[in-house]
């Protein structure tokens, strides 16, 4: 499947979501008392094309800002500056109307399948709500379009009246999708979505997830950690560092020669399963995460980078194109 | 399509069960069991007082005063010759009337206003919670003699009174839930659905405060009997001839050495009252807890 993907690869102009410069600052801490207020950045200056029907992962560890990334991309937290355009339109100055409207086209798939659903509503409640909220039709309509979902991501049409706490996690997961799928969205979000499954699960609700991308034409920003479903699944990678895109590449490139020194590091970091590996002398990470209340000066990334320079102490590198892709490093690992 | 064995599951589930659960684990409380038979019991003595009681709870008998109890009269009679026990009987009308409704009216608007202040936040929650503030840091009893003084002694005004001390502890409750539940992922869920807030304050949020609210309930009812009875004994609640709980210990205490019973009956009355609701409240709150369950 993944091979049959550049050949049918849209043009690169056919961009569903663009941001400009988007940042999520968090004040923390009253200024009282003479404590200034400090200020953490979540999200610190994102500028990034989605195109259509891509799989776009967003990769980096915790607290990196990915979550934040997603949530702001769709409006359900207000960014602090920048723009993000959704085909045309600007969604940052869309009012809370207009806003709603527009949700029927942008939806996302939690992490967690126990706090996303609603324990006291019935999967059929649980469908049938966004099909009301934008007029979808009739009660006879509503109800057969969420026997319609149900069935379309696996599950049997009887579960209508069940309460989540009667599914797995998985079950629960493909209601979630149901739902972000009622009214056939363009742009969705998956954060961390198979994250909390079994592994065994985790493989068939992405097959799922792919399956419905080629069906409903649906473009992905995929939010994760798991640079093996990254390589499985995506077409295009970000990798996040501290609130900033660090390198965007496709998938491939990526995994044949990562360019920036933190996407080396991540993907060294991965266990590999074959024993005859084990011992093998790998670059490691020095250091702990910066905190993001008290960035360092320059790239960064320069207090656990192997290969900082003078340099990368000073001057903050922006995220330069460089053959197709792009990467935020003085000293490049391509020479 | 896709490989589907983790949903070899049976062909239905079986329906939701929250209900059964629920009662199930009410009903092994022992406590809480015993409580709700009281309670029962005492509405069903009060309903059908006149069938009950061969006595006429307002019939003044000056050559009956203060009798010691007998098989005529059960818990003897007070200094105006009437029946304790049918006073009592009838006093239960008016004490659970006024634990009910006073305590539905703050929940009602404790309930609506807990929700606003905590999902809409801003100045809303501001006006809202320093009302509340306001109303809590006032001394309680204090406020409703107020209202009772001015606006006169009567059954509505009570309902009144109690509601308007009642409503700010409902208030911070529930706001307080609401700020754990609006940042739960199936809120945020409803928001990227593009459900109005409106929808997402009374359809999502409201429900799941509703075992909340109906402990607060059983917990309300015992303090508004109390408070019932705090005002009628110091004469700005219930006026005589009618009975209620309070008025009859108030009225009784002058006896207290002649007749007991006169006063001690409706303080008992009170206190077991008050503890089955509170038992009830209990077995409720354990019942209505997902936790305890499974």
């Amino acid at each position: 499947m993944k091979d049959t993907i550049p050949a049918d690869m849209p043009p690169a102009e056919d961009i569903v979501l663009s941001t400009q410069n988007l940042t999520k600052h968090y004040r923390v801490g009253g200024g009282g008392f003479g404590k200034s207020a400090r200020v953490v950045r979540a999200v610190d200056g994102v500028t990034l094309d989605i195109r259509a029907r891509e799989t776009f992962a967003l990769v980096g560890e915790s607290g990196c800002g990915k979550t934040t990334l997603g949530r702001i991309m769709l409006r359900l937290q207000e960014p602090s500056s920048g723009t993000i355009n959704y085909r045309g339109t600007e969604l940052t100055t869309q009012g809370e109307a207009e806003m709603r409207a527009l949700r029927k086209k942008l939806q996302i798939v939690f992490q967690d399948p126990y706090a996303s659903l609603n324990p006291r509503m019935r999967v059929e409640e649980i469908l049938a709500e966004p099909l009301r909220s934008h007029g979808f039709g009739t009660a006879a309509d509503i109800r057969d379009r969420c026997a319609e979902l149900l069935e379309m991501v696996g599950l049997r049409k009887q579960y209508l009246r069940n309460y989540p706490h009667q599914f797995s996690g998985g079950q629960r997961q493909r209601i979630g999708i149901a739902r972000a799928l009622a009214n056939k969205p363009d742009f969705v979000v998956c954060d961390e979505s198979v994250s909390a499954l079994d592994v065994s699960i985790q493989a068939q609700v992405l097959n799922l997830l792919m399956d419905l991308q080629d069906q409903l034409q649906l473009t992905y920003f995929f939010i994760t950690h798991d640079l093996a479903v990254v390589r499985q699944f995506a077409t295009r990678v970000g990798v996040m560092f501290l609130g900033r895109l660090v390198e965007v590449a496709t998938t491939e490139d990526l995994f044949a020669q990562p360019l920036h020194p933190y996407s080396m590091l991540l993907m060294s970091a991965v266990p590999r399963p074959d024993p005859r590996l084990r011992g093998q002398e790998r670059p490691m990470m020095q250091g702990e995460i910066p905190s993001p209340m008290n960035l360092p000066s320059g790239c960064r990334f320069h207090t656990r980078c192997p290969f900082a320079r003078d340099i990368c102490r000073i001057e903050d590198p922006a995220l330069q194109d460089r053959g197709g892709r792009a990467v935020a490093c003085h000293f490049p690992l391509d020479g | 399509m896709t490989d589907m064995s983790d949903i070899a599951a049976p062909e239905a589930l079986e329906e939701a069960s929250f209900l059964r659960d629920t009662l199930r684990t009410f009903s092994r409380n022992r406590m809480a069991m015993i409580g709700l038979i009281f309670v029962v019991t005492l509405v069903l003595a009060a309903a059908f007082a006149p069938w009950i009681s061969p006595h006429d709870p307002y019939r003044v008998a000056l050559d009956e005063q203060l009798l010691p109890a007998s098989t005529t009269y059960w818990l003897g009679t007070d200094n105006f010759g009437r029946d304790v026990l049918t006073r009592i009987l009838y006093g239960a009308r008016i004490s659970l009337v006024v634990g009910i409704v006073p305590s539905l009216i703050s929940l009602a608007i404790g309930t609506v206003l807990g929700i606003l202040s905590g999902y809409l936040g801003g100045r809303t929650d501001f006006v809202v919670m320093r009302l509340a503030d306001m109303m809590i840091a006032f001394p309680s009893l204090l406020l409703a003699m107020v209202v009772m003084y001015t606006l006169g002694a009567n059954l509505l005004n009570i309902f009144f009174a109690l509601a308007l001390v009642g409503w700010a502890s409902v208030a911070r409750v529930v706001r307080a839930q609401t700020l754990a539940l609006r940042e739960k992922e199936f809120i945020e869920a409803a928001r990227a659905n593009g459900t109005s807030r409106s929808r997402i304050m009374f359809g999502h949020i409201f429900p799941n405060v509703i075992p909340t609210l109906i402990v607060l309930f059983s917990l309300s009812i015992p303090e508004a009997i109390m408070w019932e009875s705090s005002l009628s004994f110091l004469g700005v609640g219930v006026q005589p001839p009618e009975a209620s709980w309070g008025l009859l210990v108030a009225k009784g205490k002058e006896y207290m050495f002649q007749a007991p019973a006169v006063a001690i009956a409706p303080g008992v009355a009170i206190l077991l009252t008050v503890m089955a609701f509170n038992f009830i409240g209990d077995g409720l709150r354990d019942a209505l807890d997902p936790s305890m369950k499974d």
